[in-house]
């Protein structure tokens, strides 16, 4: 059967500087499919969306809508054509209320708020659609799940035909991705088209109807869902390079203690207790994993441990020098490394270039600088030596890091946290949002930052990557220490009911 | 026609030379629109323009009158530059000029005699401590309790210039003087004068290299950079934060604290009331034309030295006092929006869709 596309982009074609964000890129997008863009980071899938939205002018290239050229100036002409997005970082009012927020969104919201009708048409579509979502419930109470319910919400009560969803399961656990997608194959079933942004491809494969891969800027591939294989996404996703397997290797035995950690208590920043009192010790050469959904203290644990968070209670020692109340200058230089789960807030600084950010912890060494003058030939050798050694793709080391893309800017993070040798590197969800790419090489430098002695404390939502690299795993859950297990002595099914919360 | 929307882009990179170019457009066209209210006061418009720029920058005698004036201006400039370094907003330079002045010059005038070099060192010494401990409380409330610095220090200098007041018409009144000002300090502590230049300038020169360097090459600028760029990851290198904004915000009120230095020993030669004149506030539109950067202040600071010249001396024309600080006012405003264009592209989207604009 011959559809007729509602959305057609030809020879789609934006530059930025040097480099082909997108080169001449051909879309489809039929009423009624979920339609997946998969690629790494940095292959054009955001760059593409954003044309679409009206957010980027391409420097070539038409779009069509209904068979009908349009040009896409502004935010506003596609919100008028009935396209909107969801982005990763969602745009809501914290303090107000989802109905609130929902009118704020609606373009031809009336003078008078009308709540009762907006909340009416909430629920309408919250019975329709299986979005389940609370419209009197403020913002700031709600999960990311359910604000990115809300942010499906608003695109709804706007009449969006086109729905375009920037990575929507990376902030989701699988339960609440599944969840996900049945709303987004009901909106399709009602004639609604769905583009939803990826690198996962086994979410991809069971979700999607069709699937464009895009490489480099261009479409390496595209096919039916039902044609796709593991296979041939990886050939289109990756390209002929080579994939280094990460080999995790059998743990050492016997030895040292490093970090002894004595009924540690946390505050969070609502000033509410994020850690109840825990106990662990952590061992040179191995990955110690903290499992638990998000919110359940691993945050303030990493910041406690680094020294950016006030530990309240309790002690830490770290091969038997207190440092509970040691500041955080001194515990870089006793060889503490963290890498922070947003990067661009803390850890890296976006609007510096990269030899300032590579320096950031070494300045004051005097290779670095020298009478409080900084050296920049040999901060610039610094930095080109961690660009080879991690391969860093990057517009140049004048640039600023917060245009590079994720992948690039955490191998930079890690390189510079990595390169004193520290004895304890804390990694916050260090692959979060990253493609395949990164995350094989970020997993390989932590795996050998182990095997040269060092601890690892890795911090992951994503069960697989906990069993594929640590050798023990804590599971915390709502500031509860839950357990410790050697990761070859247990499975999922009890990882998983220790972070719901039952007590084994 | 239906009328389109307007769009502001932001431009990534401004050239040097466009920096350099834009500024003097703004001001032709700021002089273009203050010869209206030129005209409307019954004078030439043309050759009132002629008689201040052929004055302030053509001259020899004008133009070192032109510098001397901008020489507090750039020890504010400088303040203000180097305090929005690290996003402080320090709207107090002209309290700290005033109580730098205020302990520079009670030293120069009731202080011991020293020899020369040293007298200088003293008077120097003081003005850029008064100007630093002034603008110290306002540092220790912003880094330990995060009170605002913008209010603390703009409340600082009434109190500042009131405490002036109350010296100069009160126990620091020259005898038989009947406007507020002291005696003349020592004319040992007069500072040379080159040329009708004072040789202050020299200094601000120095410093405002120096500045530069320092900012640029040190690691302590290194470090007030990441400051200002992200607080938390400054915290999460173990900068400590909350002892730079003591440090810089010092250093900031401390070459405010010079701006009273210069003034004290290379022009007045006295301290009197409401001795900073607003400099301090001039000095914050020099930083942000400047961009902050020192060496611009410098230069940014002899135009706005020759524009105040410049409408002093059209008075003797007959043109009022007012109409003087009207073209100041209105060239200023000329360029500071002139700065906006500097980083922002303006374009006419026009709608071609039908019904696609409403009313």
């Amino acid at each position: 059967m011959e559809k007729t596309a509602i959305l057609e982009m030809k020879g789609i074609t934006k530059k930025f500087e040097n480099v082909m964000a997108n080169d001449h890129i051909d879309l489809q997008l039929f009423p009624g499919e979920i339609h997946a863009l998969l690629g790494e980071n940095g292959s054009g899938k955001s760059t593409l969306m954003n044309v679409l939205l009206g957010i980027y002018k391409p420097n070539h290239g038409e779009i069509f809508f209904n068979g009908e050229k349009v040009n896409m100036k502004t935010p506003k002409n596609a919100a008028d054509l009935g396209i909107g997005m969801v982005h990763q970082h969602f745009a809501l009012i914290q303090p107000l209320s989802v109905a609130e927020n929902i009118f704020l969104s609606i373009e031809k919201g009336s003078f008078i708020l009308n709540q009762q009708k907006i909340e009416k048409q909430i629920s309408e579509y919250s019975q329709k659609f299986a979005l389940d979502v609370d419209p009197k419930a403020k913002i700031w109470q709600l999960s990311v799940g359910e604000q990115q319910r809300v942010e499906i919400m608003k695109l709804l009560c706007r009449d969006s035909r086109i729905l375009v969803l920037d990575e929507p399961s990376a902030v989701l656990t699988p339960q609440e991705a599944n969840e996900m997608f049945k709303t987004l194959r009901r909106m399709a079933d009602e004639g609604k088209s769905v583009i939803v942004i990826s690198h996962k491809m086994n979410e991809v494969m069971e979700h999607a109807d069709r699937i464009t891969v895009l490489k480099n800027g261009r479409i390496a591939d595209e096919m039916l869902a039902a044609e796709a294989s593991i296979e041939r996404l990886t050939r289109a996703v990756v390209g002929e390079r080579d994939i280094a397997q990460v080999i995790h290797k059998p743990q050492h035995q016997d030895k040292d203690l490093l970090v002894e950690a004595t009924q540690l208590r946390v505050f969070n920043d609502k000033g509410l207790v994020a850690l109840h009192d825990i106990s662990f010790q952590l061992f040179e050469g191995e990955i110690f994993g903290i499992a638990g959904v998000a919110g359940s203290g691993q945050r303030e644990l990493a910041e406690a441990l680094a020294g950016v968070r006030k530990i309240s209670s309790g002690s830490v020692a770290m091969k038997g020098v207190p440092i509970t109340n040691k500041n955080i200058e001194e515990r870089i230089s006793m060889g503490i490394s963290f890498i922070p789960e947003d990067r661009l807030k803390m850890g890296l600084i976006p609007g510096m270039n990269m030899m300032k950010n590579a320096i950031l912890k070494e300045f004051k060494a005097r290779d670095y600088s020298k009478y409080g003058i900084l050296r920049n030939k040999s901060i610039r050798a610094l930095t080109q030596s961690y660009v080879q050694r991690h391969d860093i793709k990057h517009g140049g080391l004048d640039l600023p890091v917060g245009l590079m893309s994720g992948g690039n800017q955490q191998k930079l993070l890690i390189a510079r946290e990595i390169n004193g040798k520290p004895l304890l590197i804390i990694a916050a969800y260090p692959v979060r949002g990253l493609d395949i790419g990164a995350t094989v090489s970020i997993h390989q430098t932590l795996l050998e930052q182990r095997d040269r002695g060092a601890c690892v404390l890795l911090i992951s939502e994503e069960l697989d990557e906990i069993f594929e690299m640590c050798d023990r795993v804590a599971v915390l859950c709502d500031g509860k220490l839950m357990g410790i297990r050697n990761t070859d002595e247990t499975d999922y099914g009890e990882i998983g009911r220790m972070m719901s919360g039952e007590s084994a | 026609m239906k009328i389109g929307t307007l769009r502001f882009e932001k431009k990534q990179t401004v050239s040097l030379y466009k920096k350099i170019l834009n500024p003097i457009v703004f001001i032709i066209l700021g002089m273009a629109f203050s010869c209206v209210f030129i005209a409307a006061a019954g004078f030439q418009p043309i050759a009132v323009f002629a008689k201040m720029i052929s004055y302030s920058f053509l001259s020899a005698k004008g133009f070192s009158s032109s510098v001397n004036a901008a020489l507090p201006l750039m020890f504010c400039g400088l303040s203000v530059a180097i305090a929005f370094k690290m996003n402080l907003n320090n709207i107090g330079a002209e309290g700290q000029y005033a109580i730098g002045a205020i302990l520079g010059g009670g030293f120069a005038l009731y202080g011991p005699d020293l020899p020369a070099p040293f007298s200088w060192i003293a008077v120097f010494l003081l003005c850029a401590l008064g100007g630093g401990l002034w603008a110290l409380i306002a540092a220790a409330l912003k880094a330990y309790w995060k009170i605002n610095e913008t209010i603390v220090t703009l409340m600082l200098n009434y109190i500042a210039l009131l405490l002036l007041d109350y010296l100069c018409y009160g126990p620091w009144m020259a005898p038989k003087q009947t406007t507020a000002m002291t005696s003349t300090i020592p004319k040992s502590l007069y500072l040379p004068m080159i040329n009708g230049i004072s040789s202050g300038v020299f200094l601000a020169i120095l410093i405002a290299v120096l500045l530069y360097l320092f900012l640029r090459y040190t690691t302590v600028g290194y470090r007030i950079d990441v400051i200002k760029n992200s607080v938390r990851s400054a915290e999460y290198a173990g900068i400590p934060v909350k002892k730079f904004i003591l440090i810089v915000f010092v250093l900031s009120g401390a070459l405010a604290g010079l701006a009273g230095f210069v003034e004290v020993t290379g022009i007045l030669h006295r301290v009197q009331s409401q001795l900073p004149r607003g400099s301090g506030y001039t000095g914050i539109v020099i930083a942000y034309l400047s961009q902050f950067n020192p060496l611009a202040v410098i230069i940014v600071a002899i135009l706005f030295g020759g524009l105040q010249n410049g409408s002093a001396i059209v008075q003797i024309m007959g043109v009022p006092s007012q109409i003087a600080t009207m073209i100041q006012g209105t060239i200023m405003v000329f360029v500071i929006v002139g700065e906006f264009f500097n980083h922002y592209r303006i374009s006419v989207d026009r709608e071609e869709k039908k019904g696609g604009a409403r009313t």
